[in-house]
């Protein structure tokens, strides 16, 4: 089974991120558990969109929008539960993660699938802007929406139940989010090995060549972007639940440009450099906001550095060369 | 009917605006290929480098000048500095890099001014109002700025179509390798519409500043709609920056005037006006993704 270098540092994150718990709670800093969630769920959201970004070339600059929209779904669903009145009527709230998770995956890859068939009709510069302006729709829908919070963010009262599991502690809730982390990766996993992935691959190098040995690239591409909104869905729906808030900040174009950070902080087109991409940014904020209040100044420079000068991320100097190569 | 055509100045006046910062941003694209976030960013620098020199010494013409150098020179030093080397890469890259500029300057100017936004004064020959014909009373500041950008769409035009200069810049946006064999010197080129752009930037700023406050973040809010803007009026093309900049303005501003009213016909007054309010910002955007599926290339495409 473990065969390259890749796989080795990769079970040996997992290993660490498993006892991570014991280990915060050992040295009284149980923060760190909470911080740690929102890595994980931060990373889930960068694997996704490095699905799309790092292996199928599409430079989407508004996958906030599936990760808000899965975070939206969850509150909505909370909000209704509480206030005993169904969702237009017809559907009814819960505050039942068994429930209000695949709805917030399904709503998400729906999004994508409808958002995807109309931005993949164009390609390069203008893909990037129309994928912004779909995210831009989505945000201001939201903060108009005065029922559920509007600029303010909607509140949940409580996180959702769980059957058998208490996820209202940050230690069960930490590893929920590393479940469903893994569970994604391995997903992912599969997919680019996959016949499936060595065409949305294919396209990111020649799409013309693909489509001239007789793939129907757009449905690829379109799949893949769906599958990545379900899964920037599930970060947003667990951030939610973990903060008890659905905020538009989930929505805000600046979240959009912090995933593309972390994937190319990481290293695109390798999935498990999109998580080190999220610790290594969320890392650095919390490190940086310690010193001074200024932190995005120091912030941006690295960032610029990183790019000009180390565009092959961290996880490329880790694990050897690209599989991708 | 006079409400109808002070909202169709004010969203011509917007659309001035839009298109002082479209016109360097398309250029910029259309010629280096580049993709700049932190233009933007050029644009708060002069709105806050004419707010604060206008507040201490109480000229407008000091202010606005102040705004210009601001904008011109840190533009030019940028681009020097980082963006030179952004030009062969890919669109990704420069989207991060400059997204990484905007962090560095909105963190720059809360550490010089504080977090507290600034206000400017509209200067005391410019704060009257003119009547138009039909008895409309309109600021004349708002007249001004639309007469200056009137005035710099008439200059770029020339500035393009019958000067050397403007020959190089358009021979750049179509065959940018022919260029260069012929030995041109590009990256002076290059600096030189960079510069021009963050000065047309820095004009826009300066001017915003008497209208809107000054703040943090007042970069970004302008720079999404300006990119709505180049896209769709078609990457590269400053006609298609004039066109895109009046069509984006005014429809901001018509459906953000009137569209609460026509809604409150069919629904409560609260919820006209946040439906409404949230419409408004929507508009511009479904616009663009209209016209990019009617037109993926924009309605003036720059490159044949």
């Amino acid at each position: 089974m473990v065969e390259t270098r890749e796989q080795r540092a990769a079970l040996l994150g997992l290993a660490v991120l498993a006892i991570l718990p014991w280990a915060a709670d050992a040295i009284g800093q149980g923060f760190v558990i909470t911080l740690a969630s929102r890595v994980l769920i931060n990373a889930l959201a960068a694997v996704s969109l490095d699905l799309i970004l790092g292996f199928g070339g599409l430079v989407s600059f508004g996958h906030a929008a599936f990760f808000g929209i899965g975070g939206y779904v969850v509150g909505i669903l909370a909000f209704h539960a509480g206030e005993g009145e169904a969702l237009f009527g017809l559907v009814p709230g819960t505050d039942q993660a068994l429930i209000a998770l695949p709805a917030a995956v399904a709503v998400a890859s729906l999004a994508a699938l409808a958002i995807g068939a109309l931005s993949l009709r164009t390609s390069g510069v203008h893909f990037i802007m129309i994928t912004l302006a779909f995210a831009q729709m989505v945000y201001f829908l939201f903060v108009s929406l005065k029922t559920y919070g509007g600029d303010d963010g909607l509140i949940m009262s409580r996180r959702d139940g769980f059957p058998g599991i208490d996820l209202r502690d940050n230690t069960v809730f930490y590893y929920l989010c590393l479940a469903a982390l893994a569970a994604f990766l391995a997903l992912c996993d599969r997919l680019v090995g996959s016949r499936f992935g060595m065409v949305i691959r294919g396209c990111r190098e020649n799409e013309r060549r693909m489509a001239a040995l007789g793939y129907a690239t757009y449905g690829y591409k379109l799949t893949a972007f769906a599958i990545a909104g379900a899964g920037a869905g599930l970060a947003g729906a667990l951030l939610a639940n973990h903060d008890k808030f659905a905020s538009p900040d989930m929505l805000h174009w600046t979240k959009s440009g912090e995933l593309m950070v972390m994937v190319i902080l990481g290293g695109m087109g390798t999935l498990y450099g999109a998580v080190l991409g999220a610790f290594l940014l969320i890392g650095l904020e919390s490190l940086l906001a310690a010193f001074t209040d200024h932190w995005m100044f120091v912030l941006g420079p690295v960032l610029i550095l990183v790019i000009l000068f180390a565009d092959r991320g961290l996880w490329g100097a880790l694990a050897g060369a690209s599989r991708d190569g | 009917m006079n409400l109808l055509l002070e909202q169709l100045l004010n969203g011509l006046q917007f659309g001035v605006m839009l298109f002082l910062l479209a016109a360097g941003l398309t250029l910029v694209f259309g010629i280096m290929g580049l993709i700049n976030l932190a233009h933007g960013s050029l644009y708060m620098i002069g709105a806050y480098a004419a707010a604060y020199v206008g507040v201490r010494t109480g000229s407008f013409l000091l202010a606005i000048l102040a705004g210009l150098a601001a904008a011109a020179a840190t533009g030019v030093a940028v681009e020097m500095i980082v963006l030179r080397r952004l030009y062969r890469r890919d669109h990704l890259h420069q989207v991060l890099a400059t997204f990484g500029l905007i962090l560095f300057f909105n963190e720059g100017m809360s550490i010089l001014f504080g977090r507290q936004p600034l206000f400017a004064n509209v200067p005391a020959t410019l704060a009257g109002a003119l009547t138009l014909p039909g008895g409309l009373r309109y600021p004349v500041y708002r007249l001004v700025i639309m007469a200056t950008g009137a005035g710099v769409a008439g200059f770029l035009y020339l500035l393009i179509q019958h000067t050397r200069i403007g020959m190089l810049v358009r021979a750049g946006a179509t065959h940018r390798d022919m260029v260069r064999a012929l030995g041109v010197n590009v990256p002076l080129l290059y600096t030189a519409v960079f510069g021009l752009g963050a000065l047309l930037a820095g004009l826009a700023g300066s001017m915003a500043g008497p209208l809107l406050s000054v703040q943090i973040g007042m970069g970004e809010q302008i720079l999404i709609l300006t990119f709505v803007v180049i896209v769709i009026g078609g990457i590269g093309s400053v006609r298609g920056a004039v066109i895109g900049a009046l069509l984006v303005g005014l429809v901001d501003t018509m459906v953000r005037a009137f569209l609460p009213g026509l809604l409150r016909g069919i629904m409560s007054n609260a919820s006209a006006d946040s439906v409404g309010g949230g419409f408004s910002s929507i508009s511009v955007y479904l616009l663009m993704a209209i016209v990019l599926l009617w037109r993926p290339r924009g309605l003036f495409p720059a490159h044949g």
